[in-house]
């Protein structure tokens, strides 16, 4: 199924605090668009915004078409699914009724989970690789396994699209590589995909789209190779970096040593 | 147990271990008092074959009745104790966090003070415990811009310091042989004066406040993830925490008016529960509400039959739950 989330000229922010203006951006199922920017920029206000747990403050924000404000929250999350940054839980659910809450917005209000919701939470492990954690408890996991959990939770929600707010902060480098890995895959099955990062090597890898942001406005936005530039990366980041492109094509972005500055 | 998991109870094995409990507890209180009864005899009574008429009222005006209450007493706390600590996600909330009992006991003490009749200062703690709750609520409501559960959890804690500041200026006002003695009573909870007719009074605010708690019972687990996530997951958090606080605030009202301010089972049960059947609201909501019918009932039975005098409940819930609590604590659990 082909669904669009499509913002444009959006003001966002909280009540009294316009936090960023001026954005447009258009996501596509199949599409991995990736947002970076410095701490505090504005990227988490924003995806809230997007999913609607915020008001926006100006212009539009469609899903499916339609205006999101219009839209009740059951409907919303049947067409997008969020993945929290990994979090503590204050009471140990087992990962699998972690999981199966992704259900709740195709069950009606007074429903429990049925039989097949356990099944696709199961098959959403499955797919992560994480199935011998389903009896684990949530608290007890690593962060890394924690992340891998919400987003099983957001494959058992079922939806076409889906924002992970910095899947990869607080992993380790190979948990990294293997959220990386997972985001490629599910854009390859069709899945449209929002995500943050804060390492640009993330965004050459993944990513359809790039938006560079700061201080809550877009500095770029567009294919990698056209938005990631030595130029752009020194005016969001404040640091001389170089992007180097290795024997295979993939580029990568390296710190300019201090010494060798042309 | 390293593994990350820990050993569980099945559900139904759990239900069912403690439903039995439960009925045991209950035919152990119907026959201990100043006044025993004999297993046959009980037996006897409850298929209705003739027996001593003093066992007969014994067992039917004053042991039964006070048993039901109990029962429904510990049940109504440790189900609001489990909505509330899921509502704050916090697992040191008891019901009393909006102010109802605080509300409850201030509006008791003002028709003791009055020298109203019982039926009258039970309605007027009904009515001013839920009154404080709604007004916490309108508080909360008010104050936009901050967290709302800490907004409601601040507001419930300041609207509970001025009741409380209320009940004790009515009880410096009070006359001190007569009406002094019945409001602290009152504060501490008894089962002692309680009726046939105050179990029929208080089971509809109980069972009307149960019922969105069994529709929605999956949909608590959401809230204890926190509004952003519950939302995104597909709910509607500021509307179904309104309805769980309605629901907690009535049961909880409910059963106050007739016991009094009971505290420490509302706030002990649901955590002993989690540790047998894990936070699932679906598991725990039963599983807390047996045990803490069946504590209160033990706790009952101790309070009329350990000393000559009824010892207040309150006392007893603290003794009891005080070194538990203590115990959980110390336990060094991560999570509940």
């Amino acid at each position: 199924m082909v669904m669009r989330l499509v913002a444009r000229d959006l003001a966002f922010g909280y009540r009294h605090h316009r936090v960023g203006e001026g954005f447009d951006l258009a996501v596509t199922t199949g599409e991995v668009l990736c947002l970076l920017g410095p701490n505090g920029c504005g990227k988490t206000t924003l995806f809230k915004t997007l999913l609607g747990l915020l008001p926006r403050h100006a212009g539009h924000i469609e899903l499916a078409g339609q205006e999101l404000a219009q839209l009740q929250r059951a409907q919303i999350a049947r067409c997008l699914a969020y993945v929290p940054q990994a979090h503590e839980s204050v009471f140990a659910y087992s990962v699998q009724d972690m999981v199966v809450m992704g259900r709740s917005a195709h069950r009606g209000l007074f429903a429990g989970p049925t039989a097949s919701d356990y099944a696709r939470a199961l098959a959403a492990l499955e797919e992560l690789g994480i199935a011998a954690l389903a009896a684990r408890d949530y608290t007890r996991l690593s962060g890394g396994q924690r992340q891998l959990v919400l987003i099983a939770r957001a494959l058992a929600q079922d939806t076409p699209l889906i924002v992970m707010d910095e899947p990869t902060a607080s992993l380790d480098f190979g948990n990294q590589l293997l959220v990386l890995d997972q985001v490629e895959r599910l854009a390859r099955r069709g899945l449209g995909i929002v995500l943050s990062t804060h390492n640009p090597d993330h965004a050459l890898r993944c990513a359809t789209q790039v938006l560079l942001m700061k201080n809550g406005r877009l500095l770029a936005s567009g294919a990698p190779e056209s938005a990631l530039t030595e130029q752009t990366l020194k005016h969001v980041y404040d640091v001389d970096v170089r992007v180097e492109r290795l024997a295979d094509g993939q580029r990568v972005c390296v710190a300019r040593n201090a010494g060798t500055s042309t | 147990m390293d593994s990350g998991s820990r050993a569980r109870l099945n559900t139904p094995s759990a239900l069912g271990i403690l439903g039995a409990l439960v009925l045991l507890a209950a035919a152990l209180a119907a026959m201990v008092g100043p006044y025993p009864v004999t297993p046959a005899q009980l037996l006897a009574a409850l298929r209705g074959q003739p027996i001593d008429p003093v066992i007969d009222i014994v067992l039917f005006n004053v042991r039964l009745p006070r048993i039901a209450a109990a029962l429904l007493v510990g049940g109504a706390l440790a189900a609001a104790g489990t909505v509330y600590q899921g509502l704050f996600r916090n697992p040191l909330v008891s019901p009393d966090i909006l102010g109802v009992s605080t509300g409850a006991g201030l509006g008791a003490a003002l028709g003791i003070f009055l020298s109203l009749p019982v039926l009258a200062i039970q309605g007027l703690a009904f009515a001013t415990g839920l009154g404080t709750v709604a007004l916490v609520y309108l508080i909360a409501s008010a104050v936009r811009g901050h967290e709302p559960t800490l907004v409601l959890v601040l507001s419930g804690v300041v609207l509970g310091a001025l009741a409380g500041a209320c009940v004790s200026l009515l009880k410096i006002l009070a006359d001190p042989y007569d009406q002094l003695p019945a409001i602290t009573f009152w504060l501490l909870g008894s089962l002692a004066s309680v009726r046939v007719d105050d179990v029929f009074g208080a089971a509809p605010a109980v069972v009307i406040g149960l019922i969105p708690l069994v529709l929605l019972r999956w949909r608590m687990n959401l809230m204890a993830l926190g509004d952003e996530e519950a939302a995104a997951l597909g709910a509607a958090p500021g509307r179904l925490r309104l309805l769980f606080v309605a629901a907690a605030t009535l049961m909880t009202a409910g059963v106050v008016a007739i016991a009094g301010v009971v505290g420490w089972v509302g706030l002990v049960m649901p955590h002993i529960a989690r540790l047998l059947v894990g936070p699932d609201f679906q598991r725990l909501l039963p599983t807390a509400m047996l045990m803490g019918a069946g504590y209160l009932l033990l706790v009952d039975t101790l309070a009329r039959t350990l000393t000559e005098t009824e010892t207040p409940l309150g006392i007893l819930t603290a003794f009891v739950g005080a070194p538990v609590f203590l115990w959980l604590l110390a336990s060094g659990r991560r999570a509940w």
